[in-house]
C-alpha cells in the first residue's frame, strides 16, 4: 500500500499493523498528492468552525483560514496518510443544513449525497454545540459514516463550557473527537477515529431524529417502500423520502432524470446492513485494496 | 425503473397533501428538540462567563449606530498609517540597492561581456528595471500591510464591518452578505467575485459581482499607498506626512464603499429591479490571533503571491516599455508618439498620456501601473531631452517623487486622479475571466468591465474641470 516512502512517518513501528489496532500509525501529510488514496473524507459544518484549520492540520496545506463565516466557497481537496492507508480529503463549504438554499450549500450537500464519500467529518462548535448538532444530524440521516469533530474546545473552557464526548458520542452513535485545531490538539485522535469509521472498526449506530407524528411517519414508510423497488440499493431511502415529502425540486429532478440511482453502491444497502466492521468494510465503495483487519 | 419512479413521484405529492403544508417547519422543530436533548446531555456550564462579557461589550462599541462608522474609518487609517511610515524607509534602501548598485553591476556586466546595446538595454532597462521597481515599491508596504489586515481578519473585527454595512446595504436593494464579499473584494477582486456565490439571489449576486472591483485589491492599495506618500503627503509638515498620506488612501478606500452602495442601489432600481432580500449574519466570536504565525503566512501566501504575480507581469511589460521607447518612427519613439496622442484626453481627466498609456500597458495586473508610470515617464522625457539636443545623465535610483513631478509635470492633481482612477477603472484581466466563468453572460461581464471605466472617466473630468476653474491647478 505504502509504496510512497515518506520520510516523515515512522513505519518501523507500525510494520504491517493495521490501524483498528496499532493506535501509534503516525500521521504523514501529503498535501495535493491525492492519487491512490484509499478512502475519501468530507469535511462538513456550520461556517466558521473550523473546517479549513482541521484540513490544514490533517494535510499540511494552506487553504486560507478565515474567522468569518462563508469563507470557503467552493471545495479544496488534499491527502494525508495515516497508518498504512492513504486518505483524500475533501474541504467543504460551510453550511447550516443540508436542505440546499444557496450554491455553497448545494455543493457541501450534493457531495456527501452524491460523491457518497467513506468517511463524513462534521465539525462542531463546542460553544454553539446544540446549533451545530442540527447539521450533524441531518448528515447522519444521509449517512452512517460519520465522526463528530467537536473543536474549540479550548475557546469553549474559557467560556465554561465542557463537553462529554463519552456521552455525546453514546447519543449520537458516531465517535466524537474534542479538538482545538488551531493548537493541532486532536488532530492525531481525529485520524484515528476517521481510519475506525472506514475500516469499519467502529460500531455505528448513527442517530436518526424521531417523528413522533404518526401520519407522517407512515407516509415516510409508504415512500421509503416504493423508493426501495426504484431504485433497490440507494443507502439513505428515509432521508430521500422525507425531501420528496417536502417538495425538494432538486430531489425531483434527481428522480426523475436517475441520478439518484447511480448513488447507490454496489452491494447491499447501508440502512438493512448490521454495523459489523466486515459487512461495512464489504459496502464501502470497492476502491483500491478495502480489506477488513484480522 | 422509469414507471416506478414516476409512480414514486405520483404517490409523494399525493402523501404531501395528506400530511400538510408545514413539513419543514415541523421537520426542523423535531430536529432542533433532538439536538437540544442531545446537547443538554453532554454539556456541562460553570464558571464565570467574563470573556462573554467581554464580546458583548465589544461588539457593543464596534457595531453601535454612533461609533460603528467612526471606528471602523480610524482602524482602517491606523493600518494605513503604519504601512507608510513603516514602508518610507526599506523601501528607499531597496530601491537604492535594486535600481542603483545592482542595476550598475549588470551593466558593468554587461560592457564586460560587450554585449550589444540593444540586449543589455531590453534586458536590464526593460526586463530587469521594471521587476526592480515593482519589487522595491510594493515589498515593503505589502510585507508590512497584508499581516495587519489579516490580524483584523483573524481577531473578527472584519466580519463586523460588515454588520455594520448590511443596513446600508439593504437600504441600496443588494444583499447583506453582498458586505462579506465586498470584504474579501478588498483582497483581491476574483477572490471577491467568486465569494458572491454565498448570494443565493441571482439578482444580488449579479450586483455584488459588478460592484466588487470598487474595492481596493491587494494590487492597488500598493498603487494608492505610493501616489498618497509622493503628493498628498508633500503638501503636509514632515511630522503629519504619513499620517495625511493614511488619511487619503482611507478616505478613497471609503469612497470606493460609497461608490459600491450607489452603484448597487442605481442597479437595483434599473437593470437589475426587486426586493432585497433578508439573511442571518452571524458574528464570529473575538479570538486572539496568533501573531507570528498570521506573519508567516500572510508574507508566505499573501505578500509572496502577489509580488510574484506583479514580477510575472512587470517583465513583460518593462519589455514591452523598452521595445515602445526604442523603436523610433520618425523623428520619435512609439511611446513619445502613443502619448502625445493621449494626452490630450489626459489633459482632460486631469492625468497625462503617460498614464493612460501605462494603464494600457497594466491591463493584466494593477500592480505594476506605477512602474509603468515610472519607467515610461523616464524614458520619454530622457527622448524628448535628447531631442533637444541635451544629454543627461539620470540617476537611476532617483526619488519617485522627483522622477514624477521634476520629469513628468506632475501636480497635486494628476496625484488626486490617478488616485480616482485608480480606484475606478476596469478590472484586471483575472477578474474579467473570473466574472465570465461565473456569469456565463457576455452582457454582465461587459457591464461589470466597463461601467467603472466610465464612471471613472465622469468623476475624473469633474474632479480636473472643478480643480482648474475654481483653484487654478
Amino acid at each position: 500500500m505504502s509504496d510512497l516512502a515518506n520520510p516523515t512517518t515512522n513505519d518501523k513501528e507500525c510494520g504491517g499493523c493495521a490501524s483498528s489496532v496499532c493506535h501509534t500509525g503516525n500521521l504523514a501529510r501529503l498535501g495535493i498528492d491525492t492519487t491512490g488514496s484509499d478512502y475519501v473524507v468530507a469535511l462538513a459544518g456550520n461556517p466558521n468552525t473550523g473546517k479549513s484549520t482541521i484540513f490544514n492540520q490533517l494535510t499540511g496545506l494552506r487553504q486560507h483560514v478565515g474567522n468569518w463565516a462563508g469563507k470557503t466557497v467552493a471545495r479544496a481537496e488534499g491527502a494525508y496518510r495515516y497508518g498504512e492507508h492513504r486518505y483524500k480529503v475533501v474541504d467543504l463549504p460551510g453550511t447550516y443544513s443540508m436542505l440546499s438554499t444557496s450554491v455553497d450549500e448545494e455543493i457541501a450537500r450534493d457531495f456527501i449525497l452524491f460523491a457518497r464519500p467513506d468517511v463524513t467529518v462534521v465539525v462542531l462548535d463546542a460553544n454553539r454545540l446544540e446549533r451545530n448538532l442540527h447539521l450533524a444530524l441531518q448528515v447522519t440521516e444521509i449517512t452512517d459514516r460519520v465522526v463528530l469533530a467537536v473543536n474549540l474546545i479550548d475557546e469553549a473552557k474559557r467560556h465554561g463550557v465542557t463537553v462529554d464526548e463519552r456521552a455525546l458520542a453514546r447519543e449520537m452513535g458516531v465517535p466524537v473527537v474534542l479538538m482545538a485545531a488551531r493548537t493541532g490538539q486532536g488532530v492525531q485522535q481525529l485520524s484515528q477515529a476517521i481510519a475506525d469509521v472506514a475500516s469499519g472498526s467502529y460500531p455505528l449506530r448513527a442517530r436518526r431524529a424521531a417523528y413522533a407524528d404518526a401520519q407522517l411517519q407512515s407516509a415516510v414508510e409508504v415512500l421509503v417502500g416504493q423508493i426501495n423497488r426504484a431504485f433497490p440499493r440507494l443507502p439513505n431511502a428515509r432521508w430521500v423520502a422525507l425531501r420528496l415529502l417536502e417538495d425538494d425540486a432538486s430531489i425531483i429532478r434527481a428522480i426523475e432524470d436517475g441520478t439518484l440511482g447511480e448513488i447507490a453502491p454496489a452491494e447491499t444497502p447501508i440502512d438493512a446492513a448490521p454495523s459489523s466492521p466486515s459487512t461495512l468494510v464489504q459496502i464501502s465503495r470497492g476502491q483500491a485494496s478495502v480489506s477488513p483487519s484480522v | 425503473m422509469a414507471t416506478n419512479a414516476s409512480e414514486l413521484i405520483k404517490s409523494a405529492s399525493k402523501l404531501r397533501g395528506e400530511i400538510g403544508g408545514d413539513l419543514h417547519d415541523r421537520l426542523t422543530a423535531a430536529i432542533y428538540a433532538e439536538a437540544t436533548t442531545i446537547a443538554d446531555s453532554s454539556i456541562e456550564r460553570g464558571g464565570v462567563q467574563s470573556r462573554v462579557r467581554f464580546d458583548t461589550v465589544l461588539d457593543r462599541l464596534l457595531t453601535s449606530r454612533l461609533f460603528g462608522f467612526p471606528v471602523m474609518i480610524l482602524m482602517l487609517t491606523v493600518v494605513l498609517w503604519l504601512t507608510i511610515a513603516g514602508a518610507n524607509v526599506p523601501s528607499a534602501m531597496l530601491g537604492d540597492f535594486l535600481r542603483g548598485a545592482v542595476y550598475d553591476w549588470l551593466h558593468a556586466g554587461a560592457r564586460a561581456l560587450s554585449a550589444p546595446w540593444w540586449l543589455s538595454g531590453f534586458l536590464i532597462d526593460g526586463v530587469y528595471l521594471a521587476t526592480a521597481w515593482v519589487i522595491s515599491v510594493m515589498l515593503p508596504p505589502m510585507a508590512i500591510f497584508f499581516p495587519l489586515w489579516t490580524l483584523l481578519e483573524d481577531f473578527g473585527y472584519l466580519p463586523r464591518v460588515a454588520f455594520n454595512l448590511d443596513r446600508l446595504f439593504k437600504r441600496a436593494g443588494a444583499h447583506g452578505k453582498q458586505a462579506l464579499t465586498m470584504m474579501m473584494g478588498f483582497g483581491c477582486n476574483a477572490a471577491g467575485v467568486v465569494s458572491t456565490r454565498i448570494i443565493d439571489s441571482p439578482r444580488e449576486r449579479l450586483i455584488a459581482i459588478i460592484t466588487n472591483n470598487f474595492s481596493i485589491c491587494n494590487g492597488r492599495w500598493g498603487t494608492m499607498i505610493l501616489i498618497s506618500t509622493i503628493f498628498i503627503a508633500a503638501l503636509a509638515p514632515p511630522a503629519f506626512a504619513s499620517l495625511i498620506a493614511a488619511t487619503s488612501v482611507a478616505a478613497v478606500a471609503v469612497l470606493g464603499i460609497i461608490f459600491t452602495l450607489l452603484v448597487s442601489a442605481l442597479l437595483s432600481r434599473t437593470m437589475l429591479r426587486g426586493e432585497a432580500s433578508s439573511f442571518s449574519l452571524e458574528l464570529p466570536p473575538y479570538r486572539p490571533p496568533r501573531v507570528w504565525q498570521t506573519i508567516y503566512t500572510s508574507l508566505i501566501d499573501r505578500t509572496f503571491i502577489v509580488l510574484k504575480r506583479a514580477i510575472y507581469m512587470a517583465a513583460p511589460a518593462g519589455a514591452a516599455v523598452w521595445l515602445i521607447s526604442n523603436i523610433y518612427i520618425g523623428d520619435a519613439s512609439i511611446a513619445v508618439h502613443v502619448i502625445n496622442l493621449l494626452e490630450p484626453v489626459g489633459w482632460l481627466l486631469g492625468l497625462n498620456g503617460v498614464i493612460l498609456l501605462a494603464y494600457v500597458l497594466a491591463i493584466p495586473a494593477n500592480e505594476i501601473v506605477v512602474p509603468t508610470v515610472l519607467m515610461l515617464t523616464l524614458n520619454a522625457a530622457r527622448s524628448t531631452l535628447a531631442q533637444n539636443g541635451v544629454m543627461i545623465e539620470f540617476d537611476e535610483a532617483a526619488q519617485t517623487t522627483q522622477v514624477l513631478t521634476g520629469l513628468g509635470g506632475w501636480t497635486i492633481l494628476t496625484g488626486l486622479n490617478l488616485m480616482l482612477f485608480s480606484l475606478l477603472h476596469n478590472p484586471c484581466s483575472t477578474t474579467i475571466w473570473t466574472i465570465w466563468k461565473e456569469t456565463k453572460s457576455v452582457k454582465w461581464t461587459t457591464v461589470a468591465t466597463l461601467l467603472p471605466v466610465v464612471i471613472g472617466i465622469l468623476v475624473c473630468l469633474t474632479t480636473a474641470t472643478v480643480a482648474r476653474l475654481f483653484f487654478n491647478l
